[in-house]
């Protein structure tokens, strides 16, 4: 099993670098209790309007974790580039390592480092009086994972296919704006014009947001909550190929 | 040199079969080709013309032999690197055949991987991370075990004066000592073929020299082979047992480079006469030499080419002494690799 060991091996010295840069660490994991002071009271008053159920904890936390997954992928290609450009990519290829491993490894690594933000995501929105099943919570680990192992991906593919910071920026943009507006992650969309929920149905992050909100407010047996997952490992598998695809490609 | 002293010692106690074959212990095993490329070329879509291709590489056959160092000369552009890459299967041929460490690179890409080392230009490490670190981690996958990586890493570092580095990161290296780095980890796997994409690229001259000489040890005492692309005639003349130069995505000539010299422009005789008389003579005398061209005379003084200067002179000072004419100087210039490339064509490889 090579591509495991290869993985393993990658996933590893991502790792290590990443540990080595404290500051990134501590960014990383400041940014989601930021998020709960500073914006979770604003939440307060429109977790009572009418478009959400249950608390503003139960509205607020799914939306978060989403997002986490999401942005938290979404950005990782500028690491890859720097890569690149330092020869270490090259370098890998040119050794007898399975060709996905190369990306796998590094999006593993990102996948450990959203998963621990997760984790001090919820811990701290416990203390400020977020009240869910232990179950859901794992849920929404599970799913932050899927979502930033998509993302990472896919944003691992870009950097290592366009090789510009300059490219990648606008690229990761572009696609995140429409992801986040059209998700209900900080308004629900119920709120929309009838059009604009239209659209919104057709991004799948709505969906994954709203089966994390289902499992907060304890509802696992909701339809819902099977399609967000389901949606969640098709984005894993989507961002895998095109990762693969791109780095096979390199050496076209 | 001592046996004892040996900066390599070390890696030649492990199984025969994973060391390189010194070039000078028989003759059946000089001869090995270890690179074996026909009709290799390369194309790539231009971007913005609809369907229109560059050719990068336009059909290369070469050959090498173990133990050998080899450069390979051109311009920026003449399509050096993409050659080295599809010979490191870091780029698919668009056409034609290779065998490399006697793995087909086309069938066996991974083989080839397995057998080859390869130092790019852009360098192998991350700043951000320690020197040990990376070596143990590309080691790995390799397959080698752990303690064998820190073993050779640590053994592949002395020889390369690298000693003290294993717990610094390398981006706190010097260029020099970032590209001896790169070296290492070009050779952790101990291949019988190492490429090197233009070595000594932004280096000042004492790191060239330093680099060079480790390139030279490299060959000498570990058997192996290099295969180097340069555009500086210094280096392929002062490293390369024989010299490829490529241009415009052709080979346009190759040989070791006291032939490629000789070949192309031979040397240059530049006499100074007391007279302009004298000089008209003597320029009729140098006319009459085996291989002269014709000779240009500026005032006093005469300049031709004679493929081999250092035989030509004694004839020539013989023939002007019976001629009764005095030569109050005498210039033999041999040519440089730029000469050659000059002459092959029509630009100065500083263009």
């Amino acid at each position: 099993m090579s591509f495991i060991r290869d993985t393993w091996i990658i996933f590893r010295r991502s790792m290590v670098l990443s540990l080595r840069q404290p500051l990134w660490v501590v960014i990383g994991l400041l940014q989601p209790i930021l998020y709960l002071t500073l914006f979770g009271p604003l939440l307060q008053t429109i977790a009572a309007t009418s478009g959400f159920q249950g608390d503003a904890w139960q509205v607020f936390v799914p939306g978060l974790l989403v997002q986490l997954g999401i942005f938290g992928g979404l950005f990782v290609g500028f690491g890859i580039i720097a890569e690149w450009r330092s020869g270490v990519i090259d370098r890998q290829l040119v050794s007898p390592a399975a060709r996905t491993a190369i990306i796998t490894g590094r999006t593993l690594r990102d996948v450990v480092v959203i998963t621990v933000q997760a984790i001090v995501l919820v811990s701290a929105a416990f203390f400020m009086g977020l009240r869910v099943p232990v179950g859901a919570l794992l849920i929404g680990l599970v799913l932050v994972a899927l979502l930033g192992a998509a993302f990472s991906f896919i944003s691992n593919a870009i950097g290592i296919a366009t090789k510009s910071e300059d490219a990648l920026a606008p690229m990761v943009n572009t696609l995140a704006l429409p992801i986040l507006l059209l998700s209900g992650i900080l308004l629900p969309m119920t709120l929309a014009p009838a059009w604009l929920q239209m659209v919104a149905n057709f991004n799948p992050f709505k969906h994954i947001v709203e089966a994390l909100r289902a499992v907060f407010l304890g509802q696992f047996d909701a339809p819902i909550v099977w399609i967000g997952l389901l949606l969640a490992v098709v984005l894993v598998v989507l961002g895998a190929w095109v990762g693969s695809r791109v780095l096979a490609a390199q050496t076209k | 040199m001592k046996p004892q002293s040996h900066p390599f010692q070390p890696i030649r106690r492990l199984p025969a079969a994973l060391i390189a074959v010194p070039n000078n212990d028989n003759e059946a095993q000089v001869t090995n080709t270890i690179i074996e490329a026909k009709g290799l070329k390369r194309s790539f879509k231009a971007r913005g013309a609809k369907g229109k291709t560059i050719d990068a590489v336009r059909g290369i056959d070469l050959s090498v032999r173990e133990g050998e160092i080899v450069g390979f000369l051109g311009p920026n552009g003449a399509g050096k690197t993409t050659t080295l890459k599809m010979l490191c299967t870091l780029l698919t041929p668009t056409d034609g055949s290779a065998t490399v460490v006697g793995a087909d690179l086309r069938r066996d890409p991974v083989e080839v991987r397995r057998r080859i080392g390869y130092v790019s230009q852009a360098g192998s490490t991350s700043p951000e991370a320690k020197v040990g670190e990376e070596i143990v981690s590309h080691a790995r996958l390799y397959g080698i075990d752990k303690q064998v990586a820190i073993q050779r890493g640590k053994e592949l570092l002395a020889a390369l004066d690298l000693a003290e580095i294993w717990d610094r990161t390398c981006g706190s290296l010097s260029g020099g000592q970032r590209r001896r780095l790169d070296i290492v980890m070009g050779l952790i796997h101990q291949p019988r073929l190492v490429f090197l994409d233009e070595p000594s690229t932004g280096l000042d001259p004492q790191s060239r020299a330093n680099l060079w000489n480790h390139i030279r040890k490299l060959r000498d005492e570990l058997g192996t082979t290099v295969f180097l692309t340069t555009h500086y005639m210094d280096e392929a003349d002062s490293l390369s047992d024989r010299i490829l130069i490529i241009d415009n995505g052709t080979i346009v000539a190759e040989g070791t480079p006291a032939e490629l010299k000789k070949r192309v422009s031979g040397d240059t005789i530049t006499l100074t006469l007391r007279t302009e008389a004298d000089a008209a003579r003597s320029a009729e005398i140098a006319a009459r030499l085996t291989g002269a061209d014709a000779p240009v005379s500026e005032a006093n003084v005469v300049r031709f080419h004679v493929p081999d200067g250092a035989t030509a002179l004694p004839v020539l000072l013989g023939d002007l002494t019976k001629a009764g004419i005095d030569a109050i100087g005498v210039d033999v210039n041999r040519p440089t690799l730029d000469d050659v490339f000059l002459t092959l064509t029509g630009r100065s490889l500083r263009d």
